[in-house]
């Protein structure tokens, strides 16, 4: 049985496509942003073992490590409401990246942090620096630079992995693709021609933060 | 609504993480052969072969399983059949495990010495033996640690199959949820589940890369 290919009635939804586009982007946005914050802040309390918070951080990355993404998010929008808290798709979608990205991104940091050399730390100690600065100024910048090619890879899987946000109608590009093919019947272009945005959403993103990446450990470089 | 007693609620959730863990191994098992594969084309003399798993990889890790997914579900039926998500489902999750385990491997391949290929070559081994004999069995040592890391990731990759309508962890509880109308508990169990399966595993990636890093160290 032969299938005939036909990619004309998706052009007509390029709208609905772009939006999805835009809006898939944007989540990952916000994950990426205030789940790096997390990260940096977990980061610090893991590689500097602040306790009590250490242990706390450290149950936190161990249960969403551990756990589907899918999970979390029906968890937080199906779940909460329970205890009520009713949070929008779109909020309990980028709450839910945030959490996952904070989680990785906590341990990714914590390895950064760790790998500086006690020297620096003392260092900047001895320069009458309060720990916080000493962790701002000194720690931080260059251990960013260390560990950014897997902050890089973190982000991208997360933006991968949004696409089932459209399982709690998260209008994303998944979300979008699916409305498109209950209009045209074409499923499976369809989900070829989301694909395809998909991974080159996957290059741009990653072209992008690795010119980011040079642009931070130039700048650190230069710095007296 | 029905009420249901909370061990009738244990008992389908563990139905359904006996249907996780099946999916995963089947996943595992099949994607490491069809990653072996890929592995070797990705390493290959031959130009083409190379071109062909480079693209095979950077498609699968550069799209969401979702969209596999839909696009096995979807592509498989219009052969004509009817598709059952377990074939959608292990089918697609082969796939993409494939591609992940294949360049997790060329990594270990490529943190061989060069040396070893010329050596080996040196002794007039065949291109074949000289990866079997004397490149794969050092890659292994590498390979142990990531390879068990990444079945975390399957493992937790079954649960987007939920969404093709395969009736294991996930979508036990999005039933279940339904049907008590208790959401908060019941994913707060499925999540349990889903950690109880993949915090063995990550503790035994943990202790492994402990482990060779000291024995390496000597």
């Amino acid at each position: 049985m032969a299938y005939q290919f036909d990619f004309s009635g998706i052009w007509e939804y390029r709208a609905e496509l772009a939006a999805g586009v835009v809006h898939t982007l944007a989540l990952t946005g916000v994950g990426t942003v205030f789940g790096l914050l997390v990260g940096v802040v977990g980061g610090a309390v893991r590689g500097w073992r602040v306790e009590p918070y250490n242990r706390l951080c450290g149950l936190y990355v161990e249960l969403i490590r551990n756990t589907p993404f899918l999970v979390q998010l029906f968890f937080i929008f199906f779940g909460l409401p329970a205890l009520g808290v009713h949070l929008n798709e779109w909020v309990a979608a980028a709450l839910a990246m945030i959490i996952n990205l904070g989680a990785y991104t906590t341990e990714i940091v914590r390895a950064g942090v760790q790998a500086t050399p006690r020297g620096q730390m003392e260092a900047g100690l001895s320069l009458a620096m309060s720990r916080r600065q000493v962790f701002w100024h000194v720690v931080l910048p260059p251990a960013l630079g260390r560990v950014w090619p897997a902050l890089c890879s973190q982000i991208v899987i997360v933006m991968l992995g949004s696409s089932v946000c459209s399982q709690i109608s998260a209008e994303e590009l998944t979300f979008a693709a699916s409305y498109i093919q209950s209009r045209n019947f074409r499923a499976f272009e369809t989900y070829i021609v989301t694909a395809v945005l998909y991974l080159l959403l996957a290059i741009v993103l990653r072209h992008l933060l690795n010119r980011l990446g040079a642009r931070l450990t130039n700048r650190d470089v230069a710095k007296p | 609504m029905i009420e249901f007693s909370i061990w009738t609620i244990l008992q389908y959730l563990a139905q359904g993480l006996g249907w996780t863990l099946c999916l995963s191994l089947l996943a595992f098992v099949l994607g490491g052969a069809v990653g072996g594969g890929i592995l070797l084309a990705r390493i290959a003399t031959y130009p083409l072969l190379r071109v062909f798993a480079r693209g095979y990889i950077e498609f699968f890790q550069g799209t969401p399983l979702l969209m596999q997914l839909f696009m096995v579900f979807f592509g498989l039926s219009l052969l004509g059949r009817d598709v059952s998500p377990w074939v959608a489902a292990g089918f697609s999750l082969t796939l993409y495990s494939a591609a992940f385990l294949a360049e997790i491997w060329r990594g270990c391949v490529e943190a061989v010495d060069r040396g070893q290929w010329e050596a080996a070559a040196s002794l007039a081994m065949s291109r074949w033996e000289q990866l079997r004999h004397v490149i794969l069995p050092q890659a292994l040592r590498h390979a142990v640690t990531p390879t068990v890391g990444f079945s975390v990731q399957i493992v937790k990759g079954t649960a987007v199959t939920s969404i093709i309508g395969m009736t294991e962890l996930t979508k036990t509880g999005s039933i279940l949820a339904n049907a008590t109308l208790q959401p908060f508990t019941i994913f707060g169990m499925v999540g349990l589940g889903y950690f109880l399966l993949c915090y063995p595993l990550s503790r035994l990636a943990h202790y492994l890369e402990r482990k060779l890093n000291v024995l390496a160290a000597h």
